[in-house]
């Protein structure tokens, strides 16, 4: 039976309205509540309904980050995985870490642990790369099925239906193969108390990318990060005659 | 052999700095039959880095799409990959002709726009060459400098790439398409191999089906909410589309609730739009939606909670029930 390996990290929460430096050099990160990036959640849901579904054997959590990335591990855990690995990543080399460098970390992990599929949120809602899962399945040469709203095994193989722009798309995939989970791919489950209690006591695993041989230099220098720009405030219209007239002075009917 | 290094001296002299060598290789996304239109953009972008912009077209039928992108303005040469092997145009294969096209013709930037197709497939070529891709980009400062936006767009990071070849998925409606024709391209055949994907096969598509603009590229696009209620009353807004030529958006709410298909989803997951009009009917406006299209040039939310966030970016905002003033609106255009 299968391996899961599965990629969580920990993002500025969803709801927050994130607040640009003063100095431009990021977003304001410090007593800014933070939790799983939301694929992330429905990536942990999907391996962990595998297991359920006698389809994976152990279901491996990954994370890289500072040290509170150990939280969202823990969340992963209470979910359901079976243990975890935390992969330290902190101060100026977490500033620039970028998906080159976890998808080379998860790559090796992946070789290390002997999984065959990893699946991986579709993006980060933090840098919105969209990368990771593409690129894990680059350095691995497995197939990769992004995007992913459903996925079944059938003969040792993965059907999936993905999320294209105009509709959706079906393909299939040998094992082992990387997947992405898209928003529709499942509804992630809350972690129960006694199951947050019991996670307290699954494996932690803590490496460092160092030990897994993957070289963290940064790729890219940050140049600035700023804020978008505001819009004009607008009004607001009376009634519909009002609102027709205002689109019709503005040229748009 | 002095004389030659002097000319090449002068070369960059009369180029000058960001226009050092650029040789842009844009990946075309098409169906066979049609370029898709975010290819233009992505055409937009490279002629920006300046130097000679080569077309990479693959599939199982190329002809009439090499022959457009030929005659598209800036567009020096074509290079067609025409096989099996590209049915679906599955990334596996795809990547290994970009990996073996690039490591024959060494350009120093590979784009491709920002649609499904091209996020799928560029970060895989970019991990076979080991080099950063820059996702979504929404301007180029210089062929090392971009610039994109971060946290669902409410930030807007510059960028400068270290990498030795820079590996780019452009937004599309950052860039202004090419249209223009009066190009010349040389249509020539890519460099050959075994593309063929063992690991993967596509199996088909159910692609929706629409007679109104491509959400994408319309000029004014009418969106729908949780506050719609069903997907039996979007039939109010495909009216006022319908009346203003637009294209029909929906909330993540609003595709999760089952009221429309997932190809309709406007925002920092769904489809990034910027249209000229943008019409928000029962949209509160979380910040996941306001990321997919907070750059269109005029916003108008129609919706009954007056405190709804959707009318702090709203240009003309309307306190009303979208039941009464939908049907009215449609009815006084």
């Amino acid at each position: 039976m299968a391996r899961v390996l599965v990629g969580v990290k920990r993002v500025i929460d969803y709801a927050v309205k994130i607040r640009v430096k003063p100095d431009k050099s990021g977003v304001v990160t410090e007593g800014v509540k933070h939790s799983m990036n939301p694929f992330d959640e429905i990536a942990v849901e999907e391996a962990v309904k595998m297991k359920e579904k006698k389809l994976a054997a152990e279901v491996v959590a990954v994370s890289c980050g500072p040290s509170q990335a150990q939280e969202t591990l823990r969340t992963a855990l209470a979910m359901g995985a079976d243990r975890a690995i935390h992969v330290e990543v902190s101060g100026a080399e977490y500033e620039t870490l970028q998906p080159i460098h976890v998808s080379k970390i998860l790559a090796k992990l992946a070789q290390d642990e002997k999984a065959d599929i990893v699946i991986l949120g579709k993006q980060a809602i933090d840098d919105d790369s969209n990368q990771t899962a593409q690129m894990v399945a680059g350095v691995l040469d497995w197939p990769q099925a992004t995007y992913a709203s459903k996925v079944e095994k059938k003969d040792g193989e993965l059907h999936v239906t993905r999320e294209i722009d105009g509709g959706l798309e079906n393909i299939k995939v040998k094992l082992p193969a990387v997947l992405s989970a898209d928003l529709r791919l499942n509804e992630p489950r809350y972690a129960t108390l006694p199951n947050i209690m019991k996670a307290k006591k699954k494996p932690l695993k803590k490496v460092t990318a160092k030990d897994l041989g993957v070289d963290l230099a940064p790729r890219i220098q940050i140049i600035s990060v700023e804020e978008p720009p505001v819009r004009q405030a607008g009004s607001i219209v009376g009634d519909v005659d009002t609102l027709v007239s205002k689109l019709k002075e503005s040229g748009h009917v | 052999m002095f004389k030659c290094t002097r000319r090449l001296s002068q070369l960059a002299q009369i180029t000058g700095p960001g226009r050092n060598n650029a040789s842009t290789l844009v990946v075309a996304e098409h169906n066979n039959e049609a370029l898709a239109p975010v290819t233009q953009n992505a055409l937009a972008a490279a002629s920006q880095l300046g130097g000679e912009v080569s077309v990479l077209v693959a599939g199982t039928k190329c002809g009439s799409v090499a022959e457009k992108v030929s005659k598209l303005k800036g567009v020096t040469r074509v290079l067609v990959a025409e096989g099996d092997a590209f049915k679906g145009f599955l990334p596996e294969s795809m990547t290994s002709l970009v990996v073996k096209v690039q490591n024959d013709l060494k350009f120093s930037h590979i784009l491709a726009g920002a649609s499904a197709q091209g996020k799928a497939l560029l970060p895989r070529v970019a991990a076979k060459l080991d080099v950063s891709p820059v996702s979504d980009v929404t301007g180029i400062k210089d062929a090392d400098t971009f610039v994109r936006t971060i946290y669902a767009g409410n930030a807007i990071m510059t960028l400068k790439s270290k990498d030795a070849v820079k590996v780019v998925t452009i937004r599309p409606t950052s860039f202004a398409p090419v249209t223009e024709e009066g190009g010349s391209g040389k249509i020539d055949q890519a460099p050959s191999g075994s593309f063929n994907s063992a690991s993967s096969e596509f199996v088909g598509q159910e692609l929706a089906k629409s007679d109104r603009p491509a959400l994408a590229g319309a000029k004014v696009v009418v969106s729908g909410g949780r506050g719609m209620k069903s997907g039996e009353n979007f039939k109010i807004l495909y009216a006022l589309a319908d009346k203003l030529n637009a294209a029909v958006g929906a909330s993540r709410a609003a595709v999760d609730a089952g009221f429309v298909s997932n190809d309709l989803q406007v925002g920092q997951t769904g489809k990034i739009v910027a249209p000229e009009l943008y019409i928000a009917v029962g949209i509160s406006g979380a910040i996941q939606h306001l990321a997919g299209m907070k750059d269109s040039k005029t916003i108008v939310a129609i919706n009954k909670d007056p405190e709804a966030p959707i009318f702090q970016v709203s240009d003309y905002g309307l306190v009303q029930d979208l039941f009464k003033a939908v049907p009215e609106l449609t009815e006084k255009l």
